[in-house]
């Protein structure tokens, strides 16, 4: 299925939540939604049939400056077409609905958006750091990232 | 080598080698060198080529160890981020004595591509523990790895076991003489 037609689809169902559809060439076609009705969003895109999409091939947490935001690919093994679905939150409150319930892939995916840039997800039943530890300050690929001057008595820039 | 030319004629001389018993300690120790078998990042898949037949780390007397306790010495094959520098310090402190460190690649050396950015990594491991013989490269070929061995080798083969405080310090007076 085009893009194109799973973004009339969708609008048509969940009218507003769906922001913003973009299919500029070389770039992947996506839709931006709210953050409210992401679940509801993925949920449909995995159980409908003529969706289809089984695979959430990625899941990336952004920093666009001004807000946060995170980037799901997904794709359809079986009908072999593939969608990319975009959320935007603020820095303040970074906070989206988890979809580890949904693809069980987001565990992790999720644990390291969180550990990286510190993007809360609602639901995530084990929301801890995954690459740094555990008593890590702050959140390493932010723009606005200061490195630490030590880490444990070991000096960090040189 | 000397020895075993003289394999042809076992009886050459007698049978008897002279030499001072510290030398053949140390011949034994730089030669059954057992090490931890111990992997962190890309210089690993180097060191596991040197361990395969092709380059055979074995015909050093290297035999991988899995317990610290039972290892003469690590290579600190990678990148040493500080989640890791705490757990490779533990394992140096659990290995038993006389021990030694060799520090393969940039990343262990001196923190190599992560030295402007890397909010995660250690400059250097010899900023925790004391390494013993440095091999450069990103990551080093196994020769060089060899080279780095041999180096260890001729390291252990200098080393004093008896009097060491008095030989050291007989040592020092000489630099001190030359320095002066």
């Amino acid at each position: 299925m085009q893009a194109q037609e799973i973004y009339e689809k969708l609008k048509a169902e969940f009218g507003d939540a769906i922001i913003e559809f973009n299919a500029e060439p070389f770039f992947d076609p996506f839709v931006r939604v709210t953050t409210d009705k992401l679940f509801d969003i993925c949920l449909e895109l995995r159980d409908t049939p003529e969706f289809d999409f089984d695979y959430l091939a990625c899941l990336s947490g952004m920093d666009y400056k001004e807000n946060l935001g995170v980037v799901y690919h997904l794709y359809s093994i079986k009908l072999k077409h593939s969608f990319v679905v975009k959320v935007t939150v603020s820095k303040e409150n970074p906070v989206v609905p988890s979809v580890e319930r949904i693809w069980r892939t987001a565990d992790w995916h999720e644990r390291e958006a969180y550990d990286m840039m510190g993007i809360q997800f609602e639901g995530h039943h084990n929301l801890i750091r995954i690459l740094c530890p555990y008593d890590w300050e702050g959140f390493p690929l932010r723009k606005d990232y200061v490195q630490p001057d030590e880490y444990h008595g070991m000096k960090v820039p040189y | 080598m000397g020895l075993l030319n003289k394999l042809d004629d076992p009886y050459y001389g007698g049978g008897i080698i002279l030499g001072k018993v510290e030398d053949i300690l140390n011949w034994g120790r730089s030669k059954s060198d057992w090490y931890l078998q111990f992997g962190l990042a890309c210089c690993a898949i180097e060191f596991m080529a040197m361990n395969a037949s092709h380059f055979d780390f074995m015909r050093f007397g290297c035999i991988p160890r899995t317990s610290p306790r039972q290892a003469d010495f690590i290579i600190i094959s990678g990148t040493v981020t500080f989640k890791m520098a705490e757990r490779i310090k533990t394992l140096y402190e659990q290995m038993a004595e006389p021990k030694y460190v060799i520090s393969m690649g940039s990343c262990a050396n001196s923190g190599g591509p992560y030295w402007e950015h890397g909010y995660h990594v250690l400059k250097g491991v010899d900023r925790i523990i004391p390494v013993d013989v440095y091999v450069p490269g990103c990551p080093p070929r196994p020769e060089a790895l060899e080279e780095g061995m041999i180096r260890l080798q001729e390291k252990i083969n200098k080393q004093a076991i008896f009097n060491k405080r008095k030989r050291l310090a007989e040592e020092e007076q000489k630099e001190l003489i030359i320095s002066n």
